[in-house]
């Protein structure tokens, strides 16, 4: 996994409330191979219509080279799709500050090294107005130091300690598993003779 | 011993190891995947790792199966997913409840069906609303791919212990008046990010009248209020549901799980980090108007207009209205619907298709309709019954199992513009197809919808002269 320390880069204000997972990625998009991208997805029915490109917000030459996103509360609900996470990282996205996030949506962006940034909804409001108005949308998001810089704006920003860690060193979750390999073996024995109802059977 | 919350019980009977960071490694019990999973074994396969326990893994699929002229998939993307499904589970051994099998259904209403859904097991499943297996008790969740990745190759997961919420509820629900309703009230009441993250138990009056059917209805939901999972206690009537399902424990041993399961309550001080009380009373026929399941209102009210809400409420149901097509303070039952649907892991076990019919029986419906039984048991069932004759004389079609027109994957999908009333559980935009609008609702309101051709409140219908 890559890892995550401080990004300088152009920030995307999206003024959105419920950006859901639906919207992130539409799920006709899923059952194509990741190999191919899927940053051409991301939002795709916000930002293209049957008559092609609608000036989405996203797609304005001002915001060119994106890879972070602001948005308002409730970011990433929905769908457990992963592939919302593909979405936005194929697109260039490293990182996305909003009030809330959508539970499985967190998890998933961690583990593909996306920092989901949490702010309060004022400081989101305050982050949307600022870029908005500003003529190089520049941003500063540092994870040493939890903080977000923009313009002569200064917020910190929350994230779960154990999922900083584990973007700031690009630690995956499975070498980790396989280093207990012995107490997951003795568990299942104590499970499988303790409660053998667990366990399948079918006659 | 401390006072234990029964999540508190489910989390302490999982665990494997707890690292300083308070991260547990967690046993999982079940394993669902469905077509969507090839993302997970791709990376199975560039580890070239094996599946850990094949045995406690089950394949479904529900995503992408066509509802019509099975088996065959004219769309060679949608029969690929399908097809590779199949693939992947035979590669490693996994049952799979395919196209052609017998039991094969939606994930959710498939795997307490076939007695793999038991009190007191951790399930997981890439698929957010896991959650719904909770209504026997279980600590049941959605996962991402990277996570059904680390499940099929070792069992577990890493988890951090959530907080616990309680939701009693007291009172009795009205007539005509569902866990859907229940469900909605809930949500537009706390908020879609309600319950985030939280292991969210229901308890009280309400919840103990619930069906099994009702149970696994309101676990479902709650997703949608944000909750990491959802949870009933197991009663009499949840180990009567398990009995000689195919799967399930049997004689003695089922003997000896019931034991167990008996334990698996609430102490009676057992401390919730948040508790809400609500009154079943309160609850109306309850229909979304907007593009989240929070934008929900009894169906005898107006539709919100932006001039009553503060500013930035305002311009988000400005937006959604547009979206929706609606007006602005008018009531929700002026609403013409252009489609109905019923299905989907919310609401197409066989109550709900019952209930349905109780409305449609001897009735025209004025829309046409879909209706995708939550599995093809159920849609025996549903045979056995009549059921599926009540459907086809009001006008409705009655089709084969699978997620259908909840998502659309199989090309089961709504028109742009199109409004459609539906059982499901995702009024998001686009969820039913490009520029489709959904009102979520219970079936019984779906059913009163299709017949008069608009939003209807189940209980003004007028009685079917025979
Ligand atoms: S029926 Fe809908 S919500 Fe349920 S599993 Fe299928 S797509 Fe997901």
């Amino acid at each position: 996994m890559e890892r995550f320390t401080t990004l300088t880069a152009i920030a995307c204000p999206l003024a959105l409330e419920n950006i859901d997972t639906d919207q992130l990625i539409p799920a006709r998009f899923m059952s194509r191979p990741r190999a191919a991208g899927y940053g051409g997805f991301l939002l795709h029915d916000q930002r293209f219509g049957p008559d092609g490109a609608r000036g989405f917000i996203l797609d304005s030459p001002a915001y060119s080279g994106t890879r972070i996103l602001v948005a308002r509360r409730n970011f990433g609900t929905g769908s457990s799709r992963e592939a919302a996470v593909y979405a936005l990282w194929d697109f260039g996205i490293r990182c996305v500050i909003a009030p809330s996030f959508g539970d499985i949506f967190a998890s998933n962006a961690v583990k593909n090294g996306l920092l989901p940034a949490q702010v309060s909804e004022i400081e989101a409001d305050q982050l949307l107005a600022v870029l908005s108005d500003a003529p190089a949308p520049m941003m500063t998001v540092d994870l040493e130091a939890n903080a977000i810089t923009c313009g002569n704006q200064s917020i910190q920003f929350v994230i779960d300690p154990v999922r900083r860690l584990q973007l700031l060193n690009g630690w995956d979750d499975l070498d980790l598993t396989l280093q207990h390999q012995a107490v997951i073996q003795d568990y299942r024995g104590r499970r499988a003779r303790n409660q053998a109802w667990a366990f399948p059977t079918i006659n | 011993m401390k006072a234990r919350t029964l999540f508190d019980k489910l989390w302490d009977s999982h665990v494997i190891v707890t690292r300083d960071d308070g991260e547990a490694l967690l046993w999982v019990d079940r394993h669902f995947v469905h077509e969507g999973s090839h993302h997970a074994f791709r990376k199975l396969d560039e580890k070239a790792c094996d599946v850990a326990e094949p045995s406690l893994t089950f394949g479904v699929a529900d995503h992408y199966v066509p509802t019509r002229g099975r088996p065959v998939i004219a769309d060679p993307e949608i029969a690929g997913m399908v097809q590779r499904l199949k693939d992947n589970t035979g590669k490693h051994g996994i049952r799979q409840f395919g196209l052609d099998d017998p039991a094969q259904g939606i994930v959710h209403v498939v795997g307490p069906e076939q007695g793999l859904t038991l009190p007191g097991l951790l399930i997981v499943c890439g698929d957010s609303h896991t959650s719904t297996h909770g209504a026997f008790g279980a600590f049941a969740f959605g996962i991402g791919a990277s996570e059904v990745a680390h499940v099929l190759m070792t069992q577990t997961l890493w988890q951090r212990k959530p907080k616990r919420m309680r939701i009693i509820v007291d009172g009795a629900l009205g007539l005509h008046i569902s866990a859907k309703d229940l469900a909605l009230h809930v949500i537009a009441t706390i908020g879609t990010d309600g319950a985030r993250g939280q292991a969210l138990e229901y308890a009280g009056e309400a919840i103990a009248a619930l069906s099994m059917e009702g149970r696994l209805t309101l676990c479902n939901m709650s997703i949608e209020a944000g909750a990491r999972c959802a949870m009933v206690g197991p009663d009499e009537l949840t180990f009567a549901f398990v009995k000689d399902k195919p799967y399930a424990p049997k004689d003695d041993a089922l003997a000896a799980a019931i034991r167990e399961w008996q334990s698996l309550e609430t102490d009676a001080d057992a401390i919730f980090d948040r508790e809400l009380r609500m009154n079943a009373a309160d609850v109306a026929p309850t229909v979304t108007w907007g593009v989240s399941p929070e934008d929900a209102l009894p169906i005898t009210a107006l539709i919100p207009s932006p001039d009553w809400l503060a500013p930035k409420r305002g311009s988000y149901v400005t937006e959604a209205l547009t979206y929706m097509g609606l007006q602005a303070g008018v009531p929700l039952t002026s609403v013409a619907v252009d489609r109905v649907f019923i299905g989907s892991c919310t609401n197409a076990r066989i109550e709900d298709l019952r209930a349905a019919a109780a409305v449609l029986k001897g009735r025209k419906a004025k829309v046409p309709g879909l209706i995708s039984p939550g599995s093809s048991t159920v849609k025996r069932m549903a045979e056995a019954e009549g059921l599926d004759r009540i459907f086809t004389d009001a006008g409705l079609v009655f089709a084969e199992s699978g997620c259908s027109m909840c998502v659309g994957m199989n090309g089961d999908l709504v028109a742009a513009g199109e409004r459609c009333a539906s059982t499901t559980n995702r009024n998001f935009k686009g969820r039913q197809g490009v520029g489709a609008r959904t009102h979520l609702m219970s079936p019984a309101m779906v059913a009163a919808a299709a017949v008069t051709g608009h939003l209807t409140d189940v209980r003004d219908l007028p009685p079917v002269r025979s």
